[in-house]
């Protein structure tokens, strides 16, 4: 039997269900492991302790009473703290939000609750989620469990770093543009891009609001999809909420991947990727071969437009949802003589230096006269990287490339370079900017033992499928997400 | 009403821009929030129209309904699909630092709106008309009552987020009068739609006026925009006040500037409030928080179909009915159509309600400072106090007395109830009223004398005598039936 804080989400389940083991034994175990490590790694933000103690003790005290209880009950969780918590600082990693407590709670918060998982804390990130390092926290880096001199990859490096250094089994990121994918590939754990709309955006901070998409995060595809079905369905609070049903995404998780076609698409692999990666990626081809798949190539032509049509994009919208943190109604403030000079002292304080870049790109993409040369070209884009993914898919059952071009990076490495820092984005922007969910899991490492990731696309709303493949080649491969080498953080 | 004007050879070209306050709605434009005019400040908010961070607006369909059955009044074209934008700009009072508001597909759009001035039907063209959600309420403390120079402002966010329409006309309009008359019609079209109160000196009504002149036949001249008008009144001496300013500066071999002016209305003049070089760009663009409004097939005929009696057909029905024209635009503009119907449906004379509406009723809310939906009153008070005066229980006097005991007590009692309470039942009792009327007459054998002698007006000293007696009381037609038949 694995220790409480190496088993896995669906394995704590089963012996919290049984009655094997207390939900305060299994809270206090990853806190022990958070005290212990967290100070080396830097995940949370906040941990909430106290919190989570008290949810483990009713929920221990409910089982006991023979109350109907979830299966999932007493099973931690890491919380990015772009998600609305009621009472719990919410900051989205911004100086701009310090101390700031929400009065509700993010439906997505809701729905973790309603499934008995426990919050154990919030997770550090990039500033509004916009990067691809953590380091854009205002607050602290997050050091990569593997290699503590590496970045865990963003923006929610905070989560997927909390997954991996075993300080709890699941996590919810967010991810606009890569956000969980990517950081997932560095740090060898699995991250789902759900279909756009099909988890709440109600209560996450906004950053760019057609792109936003929560999604989970686990050492396993089987937890990843145990998460899935906990965070999503419609809701009537998000206009962009998909009514249709998720249904049961677990019932063929096992069904293998004999028969199904496996589109390779030719523009995101070959140049710019490091060898590691591309080492890994062909090997996974023959591997899905191997498991009774065909591969075939796949084109996405338009698919190298996707990282400026992004850039375009993702900042407008930022540049409108980050105008209401102006020190008038929440968050800090710095005062002025006027209104006016109150909203620029507190903005030019509490913002830092990539949000003010990219509101200032924002700014400058939706004014009168560059709206439709920016903005409005930048959508049709997303307009044809959408028909590419939907004749592509008319041929393959699911598309696969790597996560990300490279493995995970030393820190400080990028931060003085923003668009190197945004080529990190070039394989996962295209199912963003169409919306269609996408899945990274651990594809081995490379000669110097980083992870490298795999990523699976799938038709809109097809998780279940993105799932199912990831799950056959995850049980072939037999990847250990456990850090190990030098320089990781201890294992118990 | 007609006023003497003159332009000095130059025509006025307006247009108007009304913000209509969605009040009858129970919630906001978009959230489920709750809409309550008499909350204590800050006490009608949630995290959407606080605009917290995480919050998403849902577009609520009652808001898109009323607009659209707005638009259909104002002989619009339903959009079957549109959507919502964002209008991005600094203010306090605006706590997203975005308005979400309609840009370039709004619902409704080219229609017109009929009005009559000086007997003329005029038809004024409507550009569109759009939903957003209203901004915050903001008053600022120190000389200026304005954000600028103020000491301190304070903000009420329980305005954030009601419902607003917002209904262009085009620069159709060449007069005050007709202005004013645009106004008042789409005052009475809101209220007969039952979507707002639609009171100016509230603000739920607000209006913009876009002002500019030029001579017959030429070029539309430069324009300006005059805010912060709070009556029809305002409105008309506002226009008059720009048109002429902009008349005295082109004569004068200037240039109108292309501004928004502020209307002062104790002073009585337009001021700069700000100019275009420093007006703000807006960087609308589609609000992705908000998927299109599409209208299932047939949903906009259904909503025609349901559209209740147009102010115009109102009139026109009035009128055909026996009221005087000008009682029926009174109890149209009044929002007295509902009470005319009851009372007529209590069986009282058509004629009768009308002048009784038209004239004393509104007269006496006017006095109290009461709108008619704030009385307590309904139609059947009105109806019951026709029906005493049609069977002789009271006279025209004494229903006026009645009537003003009914409004005293906000309509919770009833003109028979106040009539026995204050004593104002008439005496029509014949033996009763014989016996006052033969007292008078001994009492006034001079007079008696004068008009045996021929003298047939001294009758009403004694008519009045007879009234004295019985505190207003004597049924005035019997009384003169009495004295006529005793005198001989």
């Amino acid at each position: 039997m694995r220790s409480l804080v190496t088993a896995t989400a669906t394995e704590l389940a089963r012996r919290l269900d049984a009655g094997e083991v207390a939900a305060r034994e299994v809270i206090d175990a990853h806190l022990d492991r958070i005290a212990a490590v967290d100070d080396s790694v830097g995940a949370f933000l906040e941990v909430t302790a106290d919190h989570a103690r008290a949810r483990a003790d009713e929920i221990d005290s409910r089982r006991a009473a023979g109350d109907d209880v979830p299966a999932t009950a007493g099973v931690p969780i890491a919380i990015k703290d772009l998600f609305c918590t009621t009472g719990i600082p919410t900051t989205a990693a911004s100086r701009i939000l310090a101390g700031w407590r929400p009065p509700y709670d993010a439906t997505v918060v809701r729905k973790i609750a309603d499934a008995g998982l426990v919050m154990v804390g919030k997770a550090n990130m990039d500033e509004f989620a916009m990067g691809s390092s953590t380091e854009n926290s205002a607050y602290q880096p997050t050091r990569n469990p593997w290699n503590l001199d590496r970045v865990p990859g963003g923006s929610s490096g905070g989560s997927v770093a909390a997954v991996a250094g075993l300080m709890a089994p699941l996590a919810v990121g967010t991810d606009t543009g890569g956000s969980i994918r990517q950081p997932a590939a560095l740090t060898g754990t699995v991250g789902l891009k759900p279909t756009y709309g099909r988890v709440s955006r109600y209560g996450i901070v906004a950053f760019a609001s057609s792109l936003d998409q929560a999604g989970p995060i686990a050492r396993t595809v089987e937890d990843t999809a145990l998460l899935h079905q906990v965070i999503s369905g419609h809701d009537p609070l998000d206009s962009t909420s998909i009514p249709e049903p998720v249904g049961d995404v677990m019932a063929r998780l096992r069904d293998g991947v004999d028969g199904m076609r496996i589109g390779v698409v030719n523009e995101l692999s070959g140049e710019g990727y490091e060898v590691g990666v591309s080492a890994r990626f062909d090997e996974s081809l023959r591997r899905f071969e191997s498991l009774g798949a065909t591969i075939v190539e796949a084109s996405l032509p338009h698919a190298p437009y996707g990282l400026p049509a992004y850039y375009l994009v993702a900042p407008s919208e930022a540049s409108s949802n980050l105008a209401r943190y102006d020190g008038t109604l929440f968050g800090i403030r710095v005062d002025g003589e006027t209104s006016a000079e109150m909203s620029a002292n507190t903005r030019a304080a509490g913002f830092g230096v990539e949000v003010k870049r990219r509101i200032m790109i924002g700014t400058y993409a939706l004014s009168a006269g560059y709206f439709d040369a920016y903005y409005q070209q930048a959508s049709r884009v997303r307009t044809l990287i959408l028909r590419d993914f939907e004749r592509a898919f008319a041929d393959v059952d699911v598309l696969v490339s790597p996560t990300s071009p490279t493995v995970a990076f030393p820190l400080g490495d990028k931060t003085a370079d923003p668009l190197a820092m945004y080529l990190n984005d070039v394989a996962t922007v295209p199912a963003s900017l169409a919306g269609i969910p996408a899945l990274s899991l651990p594809n081995g490492v490379d000669e110097a033992g980083l992870p490298t990731g795999l990523q699976i696309m799938a038709p809109t709303l097809r998780e279940d499928l993105a799932l199912r493949v990831a799950w056959a080649f995850e049980q072939d491969l037999g990847f250990s997400p456990i850090p190990v080498g030098h320089n990781t953080v201890a294992v118990p | 009403m007609s006023t003497p004007w003159s332009l000095d050879g130059f025509e006025l070209v307006c247009g108007l821009e009304v913000h209509v306050e969605l009040t009858a709605l129970r919630t906001k434009m978009f959230s489920a929030e709750p809409i309550d005019f008499g909350g204590a400040p800050n006490t009608r908010v949630g995290p959407v129209s606080a605009g917290l961070p995480g919050s998403l607006p849902v577009v609520n369909g009652a808001a898109v309904e009323a607009a659209a059955r707005l638009g259909l009044a104002l002989n619009c074209d339903v959009a079957e699909r549109c959507q919502f934008h964002r209008k991005n700009y600094f203010y306090p009072d605006l706590p997203k630092n975005y308005q979400i508001s309609q840009y370039d597909v709004p619902l409704c759009h080219d229609g017109w709106l009929e009005i009559e001035v000086d007997g003329d039907d005029l038809r004024i063209g409507i550009e569109r008309v759009h939903m957003e959600e209203d901004t915050a309420k903001s008053s600022h403390e120190g000389d200026t009552g304005r954000l600028h120079g103020a000491d301190r402002s304070l903000i009420d966010l329980n305005r954030a987020g009601i419902p607003l329409l917002e209904c262009v006309s085009h620069p159709d309009i060449r007069r005050l009068e007709e202005a004013q008359a645009y106004l008042r019609e789409l005052v009475a079209i809101a209220r007969a739609l039952g979507i707002s109160n639609a009171r100016m000196e509230e603000g739920s009504i607000r209006c913009d006026a876009n002002v500019s002149v030029r001579r017959p036949g030429e070029e539309y001249g430069t324009r300006t925009e005059i805010k912060n008008l709070n009556s029809v009144r305002s409105v008309g001496r506002a226009i008059a006040h720009e048109a002429e300013r902009q008349v005295r500066l082109l004569q004068d071999g200037g240039n109108v500037v292309q501004e928004t002016r502020h209307w002062d209305e104790d002073r009585g003049v337009t001021e700069t409030l700000r100019r275009k070089e420093t007006l703000a760009d807006y960087r609308y663009f589609p609000d992705p928080d908000l998927v299109a409004i599409v209208h299932p097939a047939g949903r906009v005929e259904q909503l025609r179909a349901s559209l209740p009696e147009l102010p115009a057909a109102t009139r026109s029905r009035l009128v055909e009915v026996g009221v005087a024209a000008s009682q029926a635009a009174t109890i149209v503009a009044g929002d007295l159509v509902r009470w005319f119907d009851e009372a007529a449906s209590m069986g009282a004379a058509p004629d009768a309600i009308g002048n009784w509406l038209a004239g004393e009723v509104t007269g006496q809310l006017g006095a109290a400072g009461l709108e008619p939906a704030d009385s307590g009153m309904t139609g059947a008070h009105v109806g019951e106090l026709l029906g005493l005066i049609a069977d002789g229980s009271l006279s025209n006097a004494l229903a006026k007395q009645v009537l003003e005991g009914v409004i005293e007590a906000r309509g919770a009692k009833s003109p028979a109830q106040v009539a026995q309470e204050r004593g104002l039942e008439q005496v029509s009792d014949e033996g009763e009223l014989r016996a006052i009327v033969e007292q008078v007459i001994a009492d006034n054998s001079d007079t008696v004398e004068s008009i045996r002698g021929g003298n047939d007006k001294a009758i009403g000293a004694l008519v009045g005598q007879v009234m004295k007696a019985t505190r207003g009381q004597a049924d005035p037609t019997l009384t003169n039936q009495l004295l006529r038949e005793l005198i001989g």
